[in-house]
């Protein structure tokens, strides 16, 4: 990956994230539109959550990584800390792993 | 968001500084896990350190090295970490008046938007409130995600195996965690579950990035049974 890649894409990501604020300065956004880009963003937080766990260069990225995911996602869900719920899937994937499962 | 993270507490002073060391602690983990993968899988150690210090997205790291790392051509990386954070358009918008000020203060908090920054920011009510959470959690995120992909390049050099301590586990685990309080709501709810269950579908057939924006579809969801 060369240097320049990493300057397009971070250049790509800067103006992606000012123009945002940018346009906010010319535009008003109305309540209900504010309401749909704050669901948006949830359901890309999810997609990208849910793609990341269960594949792999397009294919199936095995049993222990969404389990540990799973796992992470029950003690989540139940309030436990956060460093607790990150912890807790690599321990569970790395002990499934060790097991023969992958 | 904003409507469904009102139930969600509102952490002020101490409580904040509490959860954005969580918040720090578990995405140093994540970064770690990023400098390794990249280590291992045969990059030059300052690649890693120099995009995460110019793109500062996890999510859009780890999707462009995937894709090298996977044999990808450059275009395809950078396309699929672009794609990833045309998200970040949304969040600018949400914390618009949190940057306003000064032009460097908006370039720098432009900068400083990310998922877990947006998050702390839109859980708050007052403006004041917004402003400290947004800042307080951007720096320390900023240099705690730095050092942590710099550890995590030498971990990955000493270490060759990442994927026996289950560290690829740990990335999508930190997004469900972020967005949790998001899913409050019944409708943003079956809207993510449905996004989600179209961009794991379309995976094998779409290149890397477009099944996550294809997920948007999902949204429909919000204009049934109003």
């Amino acid at each position: 990956m060369p240097l320049l890649a990493v300057a397009a894409l971070a250049a790509f990501t800067f103006a992606f994230r000012l123009a945002g604020p940018l346009f906010r300065d010319r535009f008003t956004v109305p309540p209900a539109a504010q309401r749909l880009l704050g669901s948006a963003a949830a359901v890309l937080l999810v997609a990208l959550a849910a793609t990341s766990a269960l594949t792999q260069d397009g294919g199936f990225a095995g049993w222990a990584r969404p389990a540990g995911v799973l796992a992470a996602a029950v003690l989540a869900v139940r309030r436990v800390p956060f460093p607790v719920v990150v912890l807790a899937a690599a321990v569970v994937t790395a002990l499934l792993r060790l097991g023969g499962v992958h | 968001m904003r409507m469904s993270w009102r139930t969600a507490e509102r952490p002020r002073g101490r409580e904040l500084r509490r959860d954005v060391a969580l918040v720090c602690l578990a995405d140093g983990i994540v970064g770690v896990s990023f400098g390794a993968t990249a280590v291992a899988g045969g990059l030059p150690g300052w690649l890693p350190v120099l995009m995460s210090l110019l793109v500062f997205a996890g999510g859009a790291q780890f999707a462009a090295i995937g894709v090298v790392l996977a044999g990808g051509s450059p275009v395809a990386a950078v396309a699929a970490g672009a794609l990833l954070n045309t998200r970040l358009l949304p969040y600018g918008l949400g914390v618009a008046d949190v940057t306003a000020g000064r032009w460097w203060t908006r370039m720098l908090g432009a900068h400083l938007t990310t998922d877990e920054t947006v998050a702390f920011a839109l859980r708050q009510d007052e403006p004041a409130a917004r402003r400290t959470a947004f800042w307080t959690c951007g720096g320390w995120l900023f240099s705690a995600w730095n050092v942590a992909v710099l550890l995590g390049v030498l971990a990955g050099t000493a270490v060759k195996n990442t994927s026996a301590f289950g560290l690829d586990a740990t990335f999508p685990a930190v997004l469900l965690a972020l967005a949790l309080p998001t899913l409050a709501d019944m409708r943003t709810r079956a809207a993510a579950g449905t996004g989600a269950a179209a961009a794991v579908a379309l995976t094998p057939v779409l290149p890397a990035g477009l099944p996550v924006l294809a997920a948007l579809g999902g949204l429909a969801w919000l204009w049934r049974r109003r």
